[in-house]
């Protein structure tokens, strides 16, 4: 009863599945691209080489991807509470106050990594502080939280722009932008860590954010599946019952996962401000969090699948970019169509091919082992 | 009237490997009242389902009133003249009686004609049925038994001259039930054919005309009411006499380790549900809570664990006092003795998508042998479910399979296993074997009696009124949320469904 | 006395787009299929009537192309939600992504103008109507401005908007498909049992989203301006998604909540920079933040309680 569909194998549920949705996803999105009247197959050439062919690419695809896997993260480990947060976006946007207070106040006094671990504590505060009014009325009143996250990405956008226009822009300068941090405001880049595998970073961001990124994806395992708190996690998740039964308090383990997920969703905002600007702009976010929920849906809410997930789509914001290079017609934008694709096909559309797969992988097991009889009822 | 209103031929149907109906043919004479019962997933639901047009049958034959038919849908069974009334009622909450009545029989596009009509005809159904209802008031607010004349007008305002009742009595309290029957008659009186689906006994002798059993998917014995027993319906229905005298000795009971008193508890909308409950139990004996489903025993059982929250009362736990404000931390409790078997072990006693072994410290997660710090110690987790595994016989004997892929009786024993091992001073069992097959009911029965002899106190509540009898050294009978008697262990059966019937004590006792 | 019947004027004018789109999800919603959607029907609708109105320089294509695009994407929604029991919140974000990148994309590709539509001329814009007599009452004190100036002078599609109310609750509330379409979005089983598709009646309501979301965004490309503008809806989905819960799915009271929200922005875009009396100046974001802030409080049970049709965002699957 649990599932309407019969059981698959291990590499068909997390292997075969979403790779067939992935195939889906992007070939509709080589409809598009013949649409405009452009090669689908020239475009996936240029999308890969400029992803993946150089030094630099690798370094853009790498930066895209830091900022995607905490937002994915963010996603995930709201999902194993049983929570859609669709409001990682407000949370990066809100946590990037915690890193430009930070990186304002001490960039002139201390080194990097001082101003960094302060930054990234500000930026998990900002972001599990915009995250905590949704949970709370969430686990108290029963608030709809896909609507409440919705209602906070807006109020975070008015918030900002009001923060920025108003309070943080330097008088005298026209932009709606903080001023340029010092060097103790500005993390390193990652070259050597390229230069390992003999690749130049060139001009790319890739920076230090990426290893606190892998650190918080090693984080985000070890919790859910390693700690009592991410195994009442997960039992709150699939059954709240279950979790009253034993004694799992609910709104605490709600509003916990959730400031959890925003705090992760605020840490994003350490890579493009710290990382690359070296100052908070408008926007800067710029539907990362968004792409958080195909990354998490993709990666199947495990770290293991999120990195890789936010990879693809740190080559699809890199390639993409390249693209609209070579073919103008082609601009960024196309991303977000495959974005939208993946999140269609690997998310709302998961369970296309499993009839069929079922059809076929079941009637094998059938003859294979004999299926003990159970209670149906 | 020996017309046949209904006859199938051969009827199957499976669900992926399992077959839900196997090979069944079935007779109901007109203006008959045709009783179905047999345990919980008999298959007697599915075989309903399939003549309501719910699901189709993989081979077989239905044949209405002479001829034959083929039903693919529900539109199908209504305009065949059946009609169902489904254990969970099929209505709208926040419709009026009148607009559920009406729902799919409008008549015409535009609702105004179709309101006046339907309005005349319920008028004449409660004349002809003695159904009375208001139309205009609104499902969520109206009581079960009257929800439930709503769903058999609906059948009737289609037409239906066969009438499906699936569980009908499961959500009623007895009054309502007996009224259930007398509306029965009246509509057998006036030639319509009822089939009646239930699992007790009581009942099948009480109203219906024949009765067949169903037995894992198949039809096992057709009798007319008449010249059959309990007994030998008891034997059909499970194929074997059943011999639920478990071997137990006298019970040597000690100190009070759990008591109650005064408990008062209300259910979400406000209904008093557990009704100024007072008990003991005390060391090495089992308190059985007999009682028709959903007079209370559940949330007596949920409000002890710390899971409901009660109105008044208090609940003393090896002589020190219960917080029961809805505050208690069921955990809490664990610690300080008490084990809690829950009725609905797939939402509650288990999560079916962990592990064995993670199911199996559920509750007891944050006990220090399984944890190193805040983390989960895996290996001690595993170990410790891989002995349980052994000690209590679960198969497939595999602690990282999941949980969902364990048969009902498996299941359960991961529950017991999780419960009893932690050597609790009282322990907390309700229906522990509902869905579990009859090997597994022996071992269960045995290992609770078992901790029994351990010297521990235990509160066990069944609607198996046998289960009862056969594991309690006392029996509280529970009706409309109160104790409304206690007797021995050996209480003959009659007196204590009299007692559940809500018979008042004094005419029980003579 | 100007100042209001302007602020009132521009209210009307953008609550329209709300209205419909929240009708749209009133429709959807109350058949048990959460839309959050709706900001990508608007846009995908918005785009295909700009463009379509553009190349054939008529409004009635536009119109046209813009019911098929949303229609197709609501199908997409349908197809999703109820034929594939997916997620209906992962779909509607879905739906939102494809229609703010594609119209973006094929725009560039046709028009070459930045994502832009050319400007429709007159025939390509759905035009405005007088009401009878207008001219003739204007000089009528105070009820002469508002019947000439406020209410009439309109494009038509606005007072399609507003009679679509009373016409949405005469269908919800005193017709067959309406009565049945409540039922399924509060127990699909009690539908399905009284012979009644549930899949086929969920669908016809996802239609009915998909045309009134069509005409929402018609009206934002062909009638509020004369052609379309990347991502021109601006969340405006997302606040009828609000009107819909502060008028807790009933259709008046929909109407209520979008002239609301209206109203602040139209006072947003009027306030920018001026002061009130006694309070100061308010940050024009914190009117513009409003619907939003409403919506949460709403929610949270604060002002009556908003419970959604009970069977919202659920696969129906068939008992077992």
């Amino acid at each position: 009863m649990a599932t309407p569909y019969a059981k698959l194998p291990g590499w068909v549920d997390y292997g075969l599945i979403p790779l067939l949705n992935l195939v889906v996803a992007f070939a509709v999105a080589g409809l598009v691209v013949l649409l405009v009247g452009e090669s689908p197959f020239r475009a996936a050439y240029l999308l890969l080489d400029g992803a993946f062919g150089y030094g630099e690419g690798i370094g853009f695809t790498l930066y895209y991807a830091t900022t995607f896997i905490f937002t994915g993260l963010a996603v995930a480990v709201a999902f194993h509470c049983r929570l859609f947060n669709i409001g990682g976006e407000g949370q990066a946007y809100v946590g990037g106050i915690g890193v430009a207070l930070v990186c304002l106040t001490f960039d002139n006094i201390l080194p990097w990594y001082l101003t960094f671990v302060l930054a990234t504590i500000g930026a998990a505060i900002c972001g599990a502080a915009w995250a905590f009014i949704p949970a709370y009325f969430r686990a108290t009143r029963g608030s709809h939280i896909v609507i409440t996250t919705i209602m906070f990405n807006f109020i975070a956008s008015s918030l900002m722009i009001y923060l920025l226009v108003e309070v943080l822009k330097p008088a005298g300068q026209m932009s709606p932008q903080t001023r340029t941090f010092a060097e103790g405001g500005q993390l390193p880049k990652l070259d050597w860590l390229l230069a390992i595998f003999g690749l130049d970073i060139g001009g790319a961001p890739f920076n230090f954010s990426f290893l606190l990124a892998i650190a918080a994806s090693i984080f985000v395992w070890v919790l859910i599946w390693r700690t009592k708190l991410g195994y009442e996690i997960r039992t709150m998740g699939f059954s709240e019952k279950a979790a009253r039964y034993a004694g799992i308090n609910e709104v605490r383990i709600i509003v916990i996962a959730m400031l959890i997920s925003g705090a992760l969703a605020g840490m994003m905002a350490l890579n493009p401000i710290m990382g690359e600007q070296a100052r908070m702009q408008l926007d800067f976010v710029a539907g990362a969090g968004f792409v958080g929920i195909a990354v998490a849906l993709m990666g199947r809410s495990h770290p293991a699948g999120i990195i890789p997930a936010a990879i693809l789509f740190g080559m699809l914001y890199q390639g993409g970019a390249e693209i609209s290079f070579e073919m103008p017609q082609i601009s960024r934008d196309m991303i977000v169509i495959i974005q939208g694709l993946v999140i269609l096909f690997a998310g709302a559309l998961e369970n296309m091919f499993r009839p069929a797969l079922s059809r076929f992988f079941g009637a094998r097991a059938m003859r294979t082992k004999p299926v003990r009889v159970g209670s149906a009822g | 009237m020996n017309e046949l209103a209904i006859e199938l031929r051969g009827i199957n149907k499976s669900f992926g490997p399992v077959q839900a109906n196997r090979d069944i043919s079935l007779k109901v004479r007109k203006g008959t009242i045709h009783g179905i019962i047999g345990e919980n997933g008999a298959g007697k639901s599915t075989l309903m389902s399939i003549l309501y047009g719910f699901y189709q049958a993989d081979s077989g034959e239905i044949v209405v009133d002479g001829k034959p038919v083929h039903i693919v849908d529900p539109n199908g069974a209504i305009a065949a003249g059946i009609g169902m009334v489904h254990q969970h009622f099929m209505l709208v909450d926040n419709f009026t009686v009148l607009e559920n009545v009406m729902l799919g029989a409008e008549d015409s596009q535009i609702l105004n004609k179709g309101i006046a009509r339907a309005r005349e005809e319920l008028k004449r159904l409660e004349r002809d049925y003695a159904l009375e209802v208001d139309p205009d008031a609104v499902i969520e607010e109206i009581p079960v038994g009257l929800q439930q004349r709503v769903e058999i007008l609906k059948a009737l305002y289609r037409g239906a001259d066969i009438l499906i009742l699936d569980e009908p009595t499961g959500v009623l309290t007895p009054p309502e039930a007996d009224h259930l029957f007398r509306i029965l008659e009246q509509l057998k009186t006036q030639g319509k054919t009822i089939i009646f689906i239930t699992h007790k006994l009581r009942e099948i002798m009480a109203i219906t005309d024949e009765v067949s059993v169903m037995r894992q998917g198949e039809i096992v014995g057709t009798r007319h009411t008449s010249e059959t027993s309990v007994e030998e319906l008891a034997s059909l229905m499970v194929g074997r006499r059943v011999l639920l005298q478990v071997e137990k000795d006298a019970a040597t009971p000690g100190d009070v380790k759990l008591s109650v008193r005064n408990l008062t508890a209300k259910d979400s909308r406000g209904v008093t549900v557990v009704d100024d409950v007072s008990l003991d139990v005390r060391a090495g004996e089992i308190v059985g809570i007999a009682g028709v489903a959903g007079n209370g025993q559940s949330q007596l059982l949920e409000t002890i664990a710390g899971i409901r929250t009660a109105v008044s009362g208090e609940v003393m736990l090896n002589g020190r006092p219960v917080d029961i404000s809805g505050k208690a931390d069921p955990g809490e409790l664990r610690t300080r003795g008490l084990a809690h078997v829950p009725e609905d072990r797939h939402h509650m006693g288990l999560i079916l998508e962990f592990e064995e072994c993670e199911s199996a410290i559920l509750g007891y997660h944050g006990q220090k042998q399984y944890l190193n710090g805040s983390f989960l110690d895996a290996a001690a987790i595993r170990a410790d479910a891989e002995e349980k595994i052994r000690k209590y016989d679960i198969r497939p004997a595999n602690a990282r399979l999941k949980t969902a892929n364990f048969s009902g009786g498996n299941q359960q024993k991961i529950v017991l296993a999780r419960e009893m091992e932690q050597d609790p001073d009282v322990l907390i069992i309700g229906q522990p074997t509902r869905g579990v097959d009859v090997g597994a009911i022996e071992f269960i029965h045995k290992r609770i009696i078992e901790m029994r002899d351990a010297g521990k106190a235990v509160l066990l509540v069944s609607v198996e009124l046998d289960e009862i009898r056969a594991l309690s050294d006392r029996i509280l009978v529970m009706f409309a949320g109160r104790i409304v008697g206690e007797r021995d262990g050996d209480a003959a059966e009659g007196e204590l469904g009299l007692l559940m019937a809500g018979v008042e004590e004094k005419e029980a006792a003579e | 006395m100007d100042m209001l019947l302007l602020t009132l004027e521009s209210t009307l004018r953008l609550s329209v787009p709300l209205l419909l789109a929240a009708l749209a999800g009133l429709f959807s919603e109350r058949s048990g299929i959460f839309d959050i959607g709706l900001e990508g029907k608007m846009l995908g609708a918005a785009f295909a009537g700009g463009a379509a109105a553009a190349t054939f320089s008529s409004a009635l294509m536009g119109l046209l192309a813009a019911l098929v695009v949303s229609v197709a994407l609501s199908l997409v929604h349908g197809f999703a939600s109820i034929t594939q029991r997916g997620n209906q919140i992962v779909s509607g974000v879905a739906i939102n992504f494809i229609a703010m990148g594609t119209t973006v994309i094929l725009g560039q590709a046709w028009f070459q103008q930045g994502g832009r539509t050319p400007a429709l001329s007159s025939a390509g814009r759905l035009n405005t109507v007088e009401l009878p007599f207008a001219q003739a009452v204007a000089d009528v004190p105070v009820l002469g401005p508002i019947y000439s100036d406020l209410l009439s002078g309109h494009p038509l599609l606005m007072y399609f908007a507003f009679a679509m109310v009373p016409i949405s609750w005469w269908v919800l509330y005193r017709t067959r498909f309406g009565l049945r379409l409540r039922a399924v979005g509060e127990n699909p089983g009690a539908v399905d049992t009284a012979g009644i598709s549930v899949t086929w009646l969920r669908y016809r309501a996802v239609i009915c989203c998909g045309i009134l979301c069509g005409f929402a965004g018609a009206y934002l490309s062909m009638a509020l301006t004369a052609g379309f503008v990347k991502n021109m809806t601006a969340g405006k989905g997302y606040i009828a998604l609000a009107a819909l819960i502060f008028a807790k799915w009933r259709p008046v009271p929909v109407m209520y909540a979008c002239l609301l929200f209206g109203f602040l922005d139209a006072v947003g875009i009027r306030m920018q920079g001026r002061p009130l009396p006694l309070i100061g100046e308010v940050p024009v974001q914190l009117i513009q933040a409003l619907p939003y802030i409403l919506t949460v409080i709403l929610l949270a049970g604060f002002i009556g309680k908003a419970v959604p049709p009970k069977a919202g965002g659920v696969p129906y699957v068939k008992e077992r």
